[in-house]
């Protein structure tokens, strides 16, 4: 449940000569010598991981790029549609929602060759979950009944106080080696969505022998297995053989090759020196350059990110429900991603990422839509605004200038002044963010965990939950959520729209737009497809 | 000389102590805690927060942190970065790197902003003369990520004579173009600095007596008029080596290099105050010799400056 954090590029405007660029860059990683070699790999974009390597503790894209290939869980997600389907998983079964019971092939193994089994799943989500192993992924356990226990306590300034009371969860249960149970505390609907969470992943004896040792030398269970991770320069991950799952990879291995900066990897793709760019910097998106030199070597798709303005509910000046819808209206959405996105995001008519199972068009209604005197008409309804208005970001990421874009298409529609509110850096806002020390509106932006409507709700809207960074709190919207959750399919997921539809009347969030991958590629690479989380798809890519 | 060296050695350890103090003091003053951003959008399991804070002795006060990690580097160890990596390690996977390219970067500053500024000067008014004024303006007034992106537009991807970025081994051949990016502007105050010393110089009393004496006009020019214009030029030069081995941030970006200032720009966003401090350190004492080396060329350049 990561934020979006994307580093800025430098904008520039020399890169406005049009350019016809054939494959005249040299590429040397192609045709030499036969199948194996490094030479033969993948090329994509990377990022230096901020932790070991291990499922546990990764959260972000470098690194989560390569526990992804590298493990496979109880599920994984359907190219298309996002929906789970089972992996090492056969079934995963509950009649209640709460006590759910997950049987395993027998035929799995992991890459040093031991057999997965239930135990290699509970004992991983045991480690991950107690207090002194600090894993960075432990609350995605929370659901599970004894995770209290395992966590332990902690004083007010953070500090832990005692051991915790117990190293196990009392939620898991293993009944064979390929049957275990799972007690959650409370119903949840979504749990066999969320098991595929790379979180989740199996973890093999020797992880738990030296975790340490591990960080730097993985051993998974996916299509994809450990080669060699120089720091700061690349990662590469060479095909398994004898991966067991359904669909096996066809190249021979993949190198992410670690940019510090999004325009050295765009000027590589140019060259013939990278194939794959999972995001084209502004310096490329400038006019559609990116079209002009790429041609069809382009993907674009919906990505499971959504950008939002937040109201610090706390703050009494943003009480008004009217005032907020206001100002919603005030925004003219399209203009703005056209002037400041070349058009390649999405406007946002919901809370809910249209790659989800429950995406529902036009959640928001009118006050999505940008109409400057009803706004105006509202907004003077409301009793107006004192002062200026301020939207709050982190300058480090890129915001400025759908901020400023934003602030003058509230002041032409509501004749309040708005000015941006930049912070230093991430670091700095999130902690006036996290600290509720807000007094204006500001940026927020959810990337999901797991494509479930769930994941785009629950933790930003229910009260006290770890992302609801405004203090939204609405009892409707809590019981709906809580009902939701207890109940399977279809049912359970209309009463996740019923809540979607609370914020709507609430406007505590302002819905922006989604995101959208726009990827680049080179003419070696064929098949490029990305998954749901904006990762291109290794398994279907083709390397001529 | 050898009491002098000694006695400026011996002066740089108050300064260290006093720079790593310094820079302690201020990351640990930096907004916002490390592991606020870190999550994304929620904030980080309390466990994980907890057991970072004890491992890099966050909730010490500022003096005994700082007192630890003195004692730590005395011992040689720089500590750990949050991923786990030796500090040291990360400095020397980048110092040669940043090292090799503000050596290259210094050649271009000295072979060609020497002899433009002597060429300058001996042309005064000329053809060569305006040449390099209007060339040294334009490069002056261009921000150096313009020329870095349009040097490698040109250069590396339409022309492809060099590669757009430079892979892990950072040979001599892939640091050309960086290099020279990077050497731009300093190029030109060097170019600027050596006309206006050297046209200042050739009207000066020593050079009229020379000329009269009867030497040869490149004798003149070559043994005493360039060499003393020279000795700003060094200083500059000098200081200039310290600035770019710590300021190559935008050049680094632009062309993938990993270098110090990628690593120092990175660590002071992520709050590694550990990787910032030890950094800094490291820097400050090649700035310090850098500096030591510079004053002693000026006794072997102008025998009147000697020290004792």
């Amino acid at each position: 449940m990561r934020g979006l954090r994307k580093t800025a590029p430098v904008v520039i405007g020399a890169s406005v000569i049009a350019l016809t660029l054939a494959a005249c860059g040299g590429s040397s990683d192609s045709g030499s010598g036969g199948s194996g070699g490094s030479d033969s790999y993948v090329t994509v974009n990377g990022s230096e991981p901020q932790s070991p390597l291990i499922p546990a503790q990764t959260q972000e894209t470098g690194g989560g790029n390569v526990i992804d290939s590298m493990f496979t869980g109880l599920v994984t997600y359907n190219q298309e549609t996002a929906a789970p389907e089972n992996a090492v998983a056969t079934a995963i079964e509950s009649t209640d929602q709460q006590n759910w019971t997950i049987t395993i092939r027998d035929d799995w193994t992991f890459q040093d060759g031991t057999p997965v089994t239930a135990s290699s799943f509970v004992d991983a989500w045991n480690w991950a979950a107690y207090g002194p192993n600090a894993a960075l992924n432990s609350y995605f356990f929370e659901p599970i009944e004894g995770f209290a226990e395992v966590q332990g306590e902690f004083d007010e300034e953070g500090n832990p106080v005692g051991k915790p009371k117990a190293k196990e969860m009392t939620g898991l249960k293993v009944v064979s080696d390929t049957e275990f149970t799972v007690k959650l505390s409370r119903p949840n609907s979504q749990f066999p969505v969320m098991v595929g969470y790379s979180g989740f992943a199996p973890m093999p004896e020797v992880f738990f022998e030296d975790p340490e040792a591990f960080g730097k030398n993985p051993v998974g269970n996916g299509p994809f297995q450990f080669e060699s991770w120089d720091p700061k320069v690349s990662i590469k991950l060479k095909a398994w053989p004898d991966y067991p799952g359904a669909q096996k990879p066809s190249i021979a291995g993949v190198d992410f090759k670690i940019y510090q900066d999004l325009d050295a990897a765009w000027a590589d793709l140019q060259a013939g020196n990278l194939d794959v760019l999972d995001t084209i910097p502004d310096s490329g998106l400038a006019g559609g350059q990116y079209k002009s030199v790429l041609g069809d070597r382009v993907v674009e798709q919906p990505a499971g990110i959504i950008q939002t303005i937040s109201f610090p509910i706390y703050d009494k000046k943003f009480e008004n429900v009217e005032l907020r819808k206001a100002i919603s209206m005030a925004i003219d959405r399209q203009t703005i991603i056209n002037n400041v996105f070349n058009g390649t995001r999405e406007v946002a008519t919901g809370w809910v990422s249209p790659v989800v199972n429950g995406y529902k068009a036009g959640v928001c209604g009118e006050y999505c839509n940008f109409d400057a005197a009803k706004a105006k008409e509202m907004f003077d309804a409301a009793g107006g605004f004192d002062g200026k208005l301020t939207l709050a970001y982190n300058a480090d990421g890129g915001h400025k200038g759908w901020v400023d874009a934003t602030c003058v298409s509230i002041s032409n529609a509501l004749g309040v002044e708005c000015v941006g509110k930049p912070t230093a850096d991430f670091a700095t806002f999130r902690t006036e963010v996290v600290n509720k020390e807000m007094t204006g509106m500001f940026r927020t932006g959810w990337q999901m965990d797991y494509p479930s409507i769930e994941n785009f709700l629950v933790p930003l809207y229910k009260t006290g939950a770890s992302a609801n960074d405004g203090d939204w709190s609405n009892k409707k919207f809590d019981d709906l959520m809580d009902e939701a959750s207890a109940k399977a399919g279809q049912e359970g997921i209309d009463l996740f729209q019923q809540g979607e539809a609370v914020l709507a009347e609430d406007m505590p969030v302002i819905p922006m737009w989604y995101g959208a991958v726009v990827a680049g590629y080179s003419d070696t690479v064929s098949n490029v497809q990305f998954t749901p989380f904006s990762r291109v798809n290794l398994l279907t890519i083709e390397k001529s | 000389m050898g009491r002098y060296t000694i006695r400026r050695l011996l002066q740089m350890i108050p300064v260290l102590i006093g720079t790593t103090f310094i820079i302690y003091a201020m990351v640990w003053a930096l907004p916002g805690d490390p592991f606020s951003g870190k999550c994304g959008q929620r904030p980080c399991p309390p466990a994980y927060v907890a057991e970072m804070t004890a491992k890099f002795n966050l909730n010490d006060p500022l003096p005994v942190q700082y007192f630890k990690y003195l004692v730590n580097l005395l011992q040689g160890n720089f500590g750990e970065s949050f991923s786990g990596r030796p500090v040291w390690d990360e400095i020397m996977q980048a110092f040669p790197v940043t090292f090799r390219l503000a050596l290259i970067a210094i050649i271009f500053e000295i072979v060609i902003g020497i002899s433009a500024g002597i060429l300058a000067a001996l042309n005064r008014g000329g053809f060569w003369d305006n040449l390099v004024l209007i060339s040294t303006l334009i490069v002056i007034s261009i921000p150096v990520f313009v020329i870095g992106f349009l040097a490698q537009f040109t250069f590396g991807i339409k022309l492809g004579w060099f590669p757009p970025t430079v892979g892990p081994n950072a040979t001599v051949y892939e640091l050309l173009l960086p290099a020279f990016v990077l050497a731009s502007l300093s190029l030109a105050y060097v170019a600027r600095l050596m006309r206006a010393n050297l046209t200042e110089n050739l009207r000066a009393d020593y050079v009229r007596t020379a000329t009269s004496k009867g030497l040869s006009r490149q004798r003149v020019i070559g043994r005493h008029a360039v060499r003393n214009s020279l000795i700003p030029v060094v200083t500059f030069i000098g200081a200039d080596f310290g600035a770019l081995l710590g300021g190559a941030i935008v050049t680094e970006g632009i062309f993938n290099i990993r270098g110090i200032g990628g690593l120092l720009y990175l660590s002071i966003r992520t709050r590694e105050g550990a990787t910032v401090v030890g950094v800094v350190t490291v820097l400050v004492l090649v700035f310090l010799l850098v500096n030591l080396l510079v004053d002693i060329l000026y006794g072997a350049i102008d025998p009147r400056i000697r020290y004792e």
